[in-house]
C-alpha cells in the first residue's frame, strides 16, 4: 500500500516516533520486536501504525526470534525491521551475521543505553558503536547511521531501508536514549516514495549470488515467484549452494561481504560540516553529541578560535578520506563520545599522527555540555 | 534416481552429506511426494534448521531458507506473516526444535501459525557427533551423558499439544507412506500443524545408543517400540510402558489460525494483508 504524503507535515516527535515514521515512509511493512528500554515506543507506535496499512508487527519472544522473524520476512518479500537496544541487540548477534552472510535487506534499530549488561537501561551510552560493526563472529561488514535529532532519526531510518535494499545488508540505525526520548520538530517532506525492491534484471539461469563488477547482487526476488531459491548461512557459490570444500570460493565470498560496503563507502558517506574552510580545531562527533558540539564550535568563533565542525551520519564504514583530509588541514581534532573513547581510535588510525587528535569521553549517562567540549577547544589555543 | 526424485531434487546440493541408512532420505521423499500430490511445488517455502536434519530442505528444488540452530520457527514466521499464501514447511532437529529452540517451538505453536513443523527424533545430536539431546532416552549413554543420561526425555508431541499445537502426528521413519499422508494433511490443516518422525541414525544413536549400526535392525526395533493410536486404545498402561504411539495424536479444527486471527483484527484493510 502506497503510503505516499504529497505535502509537507511539521510534527512533534521524540526520536524513537521519528524512527518509526521514517520506516513507515520508506515502506516498511514488518516488524518484529520485544520491549526493552529506551528502545521500546518504536514497538509500541508499530503496533498501532502498520496494521492499518495492512503490515505486521509481532511481538516474539525474545530478540533472537524477532532478528529472525525480521530476516524471514525481508526474504518473503517485506522490508522488515526491528529494535531494540543493548541487551538484545547482543541476543540479535547471531542473526545479524546470518543476515549479513546471506545479504537480507533489514533494518536494525539500536536505541543506545549505556554500559555493559543490563547497564543503566534508561540513559544514553554510545558504547555499541564497535558491536554494530563487528558483533558478529567472522568477517563482514555493515552501514551504520547515527541520527543527532529527531530529524534526523527520520531522515537516516528513511535511508537506511535505502541503503539496505541498495546493498542487500543489514543497516544499524544507531541511536540513544537521548535521541530516542527528545522530542522536537520534525519536517516531514511531501512526496517521499517507500523504497522498492529491484528484481533480477535476469529470470532464466538466474543465480541468486551472482555479483556484478560492483560486487552487488541482481536485485533480490522473494520467495514464491518462481526462482527455486536457496538461501543458506554457509559460505555458498553463486547458486546458493555450501561451498565449505572450495576454498577460494569461500575466500572469494568473504571479501566481496566486505568490499561490497567498504569498497562503496564514497557513495555511501554522509557527513555536515561547518567552519572547515578556516578550521584549526575541528570537533568530529556523531549522535547525540553532536548537539553540544554545534554549540560548542559557534561559541569558540565567537572568541576567535578559528574551531570547525564535523558530523558523521553514517559512521559505518568510517569516512576515512574525509577525515585523513582534515588532518591536512587542521592541527587537532576532537572527539567527544558516550564512551571510553571507541571511535577516537579509528581518527587516529586514520590520521596516522599527522595531526594531534584529543580523546572527549564521557560515561555515566550525561551528555556533554558545550562548556567541556569549549574548554577543551580553548584549551590549546595556538598563536 | 526414480521419477519424483529426477522432479524434485536440487541437483547442484548433490551428494547428500548423510550418512547410508539414515532415516532423513526417507522424509525427504515422504515430504516430496506430499507436495507433489498437492500440486503446491511453487507455493512452498521449505525452512531448515542446522544439524543433520536440516539438511532436508537443501536437497528440495523449491524456495528453501536453511537457517541457524534452532531458530527455524522465527525465520518461518516472518515468511509466513510477510504473505500468509505461502506453505511454510519446517524440517528441525529434535535438539533444533526441543533444545536450543524450545522457547520458539512453544510460543509458535501457542500462537497457532499456519505452518507445517516436521522434527527428526534420532534422539541424539547427530550432526555434531552423538551427544546427549533433550529426547536422549534416561540412562543413555552418549558422548555427553558418559555415565549415562541423568535426565528424562521430552514427549515432543504432548508438548506440541499443551503448547497450542492444533495438529498432532507422530511416525517413524519405517512408516513411509502414513508419514507422508500426514505431511499432506498437515500441510492443509490451517493451524500449527506439528509432526515428530521417530528415525534412525545408525552412526550416531545406532551405535551409541542402541548397540548396532545396521539400519534394517534399527528400523525393526523402531516398529517394534510403535503402538498405533487405535490399537493403543485395547491395550493397557504396562502394554504401552516405553512404546511410542504413532499415528495423528491431536487434530483441532476449530480454532482460529495466527495470521487469520491478525488480520482480522487489523484495521480498515477488512482483513486483507498488504499485497
Ligand atoms: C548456536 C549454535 N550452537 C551449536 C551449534 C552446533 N550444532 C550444529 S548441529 C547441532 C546439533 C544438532 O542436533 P539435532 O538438532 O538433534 O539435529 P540432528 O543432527 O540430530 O539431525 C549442534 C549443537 C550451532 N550450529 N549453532
Ligand atoms: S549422523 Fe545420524 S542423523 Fe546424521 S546423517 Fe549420519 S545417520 Fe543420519
Ligand atoms: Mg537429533
Amino acid at each position: 500500500m502506497n503510503h505516499e504524503k504529497s505535502i509537507t507535515e511539521i510534527k512533534i516527535l521524540q526520536g524513537n516516533e521519528a524512527v518509526v515514521e521514517g520506516a513507515l515512509a520508506a515502506g516498511c511493512r514488518y516488524f518484529a520486536g520485544y520491549p526493552i528500554t529506551p528502545a521500546t515506543e518504536i514497538a509500541e507506535l508499530m503496533s498501532e501504525r502498520l496494521p492499518p496499512l495492512g503490515g505486521v508487527f509481532m511481538q516474539m519472544e525474545d530478540e533472537i526470534a524477532s532478528i529472525c522473524a525480521t530476516i524471514g520476512a525481508a526474504f518473503g518479500g517485506a522490508l522488515a525491521c526491528t529494535a531494540s537496544s543493548g541487551p538484545g541487540i547482543s541476543l540479535m548477534q547471531e542473526g545479524i551475521g546470518y543476515a549479513a552472510e546471506t545479504e537480507a535487506p533489514i533494518v536494525v534499530v539500536n536505541v543506545m543505553r549505556g554500559g555493559p549488561s543490563t547497564g543503566m537501561p534508561t540513559a544514553a551510552g554510545q558504547q555499541d558503536i564497535i558491536q554494530a560493526r563487528a558483533g558478529s563472529h567472522g568477517d563482514y561488514e555493515i552501514i551504520a547511521l547515527m541520527p543527532s535529532s529527531s530529524q534526523e532519526a527520520f531522515e537516516l531510518t528513511y535511508r537506511a531501508f535505502a541503503l539496505a535494499q541498495h546493498y542487500r545488508v543489514p543497516v544499524y540505525v544507531l541511536s540513544d536514549e537521548i535521541i530516542g526520548h527528545t522530542r522536537e520538530k520534525v519536517r516531514i517532506p511531501g512526496g517521499l516514495r517507500p523504497i522498492e525492491r529491484k528484481h533480477p534484471r535476469e529470470r532464466e539461469n538466474y543465480l541468486p549470488y551472482k555479483a556484478g563488477a560492483d560486487d552487488l547482487l541482481d536485485g533480490m526476488p522473494a520467495f514464491n515467484e518462481g526462482y527455486r531459491l536457496l538461501i543458506d548461512g554457509q559460505l555458498h557459490s553463486e547458486d546458493g549452494n555450501r561451498a565449505g570444500h572450495l576454498p577460494d570460493v569461500c575466500a572469494q565470498l568473504t571479501e566481496r561481504l566486505c568490499r561490497k560496503i567498504t569498497g562503496h563507502r564514497e557513495e555511501i558517506y554522509d557527513l555536515e560540516t561547518h567552519f572547515l574552510d578556516d578550521a584549526e580545531r575541528v570537533v568530529v562527533c556523531f549522535g547525540s553529541p553532536a548537539r553540544p558540539a554545534l554549540r560548542a564550535v559557534k561559541d569558540a568563533r565567537d572568541r576567535g578560535v578559528r574551531a570547525g565542525y564535523m558530523k558523521i551520519r553514517t559512521i559505518w564504514p568510517f569516512p576515512e578520506e574525509a577525515i585523513a583530509a582534515l588532518a591536512g588541514k587542521a592541527r587537532t581534532l576532537i572527539v567527544p563520545e558516550l564512551n571510553v573513547g571507541r571511535v577516537v581510535q579509528e581518527v587516529r588510525r586514520v590520521t596516522a599522527g599527522r595531526t594531534e587528535v584529543v580523546s572527549l569521553p564521557k560515561l555515566g549517562g550525561l551528555l556533554h555540555t558545550p562548556d567541556e567540549i569549549l574548554a577543551e577547544l580553548m584549551k590549546r589555543r595556538r598563536p | 534416481m526414480n521419477p519424483i526424485g529426477e522432479k524434485y531434487l536440487r541437483k547442484k546440493a548433490l551428494p547428500f552429506l548423510w550418512c547410508p541408512g539414515c532415516g532423513n532420505g526417507t522424509i525427504l521423499g515422504a515430504t516430496v511426494r506430499a507436495i507433489e500430490s498437492l500440486g503446491i511445488r511453487e507455493d512452498v517455502a521449505l525452512v531448515g534448521g542446522i544439524g543433520c536434519s536440516g539438511w532436508i530442505p537443501v536437497y528440495i528444488d523449491a524456495d528453501t531458507l536453511h537457517s541457524l540452530h534452532g531458530r527455524t520457527l522465527p525465520f518461518a514466521t516472518g515468511l509466513k506473516m510477510s504473505n500468509p499464501k505461502r506453505k511454510v514447511i519446517v524440517f528441525t532437529g529434535d535438539g533444533d526444535c526441543l533444545g536450543i529452540g524450545g522457547n520458539h517451538f512453544i510460543h509458535t505453536a501457542r500462537r497457532n501459525l499456519d505452518i507445517t513443523v516436521i522434527m527428526v527424533n534420532n534422539q541424539i545430536y547427530g550432526m555434531t557427533g552423538g551427544q546427549v539431546a533433550p529426547t536422549t532416552p534416561l540412562k543413555a549413554k552418549t558422548k555427553t551423558s558418559f555415565y549415562g543420561n541423568p535426565e528424562d526425555p521430552f514427549d515432543a508431541c504432548e508438548l506440541a499439544k499443551v503448547a497450542g499445537a492444533t495438529y498432532v502426528a507422530r511416525w517413524t521413519a519405517a512408516h513411509a507412506l502414513s508419514l507422508s499422508r500426514s505431511i499432506a494433511e498437515a500441510i492443509t490443516h490451517e493451524g500449527f500443524a506439528f509432526i515428530e518422525v521417530i528415525a534412525q541414525c545408525p552412526t550416531q544413536a545406532g551405535r551409541i545408543i542402541y548397540g548396532t549400526a545396521d539400519p534394517a535392525r534399527l528400523l525393526d526395533t523402531l516398529k517394534a517400540q510403535t503402538v498405533s493410536v487405535k490399537s493403543a486404545s485395547k491395550l493397557d498402561a504396562e502394554a504401552l510402558q516405553g512404546k511410542w504411539l504413532i499415528g495423528t495424536l491431536h487434530h483441532d479444527k476449530g480454532k482460529t489460525e495466527f495470521s487469520r486471527s491478525y488480520f482480522g483484527m487489523a484495521g480498515p484493510r477488512g482483513g486483507k494483508p498488504a499485497a
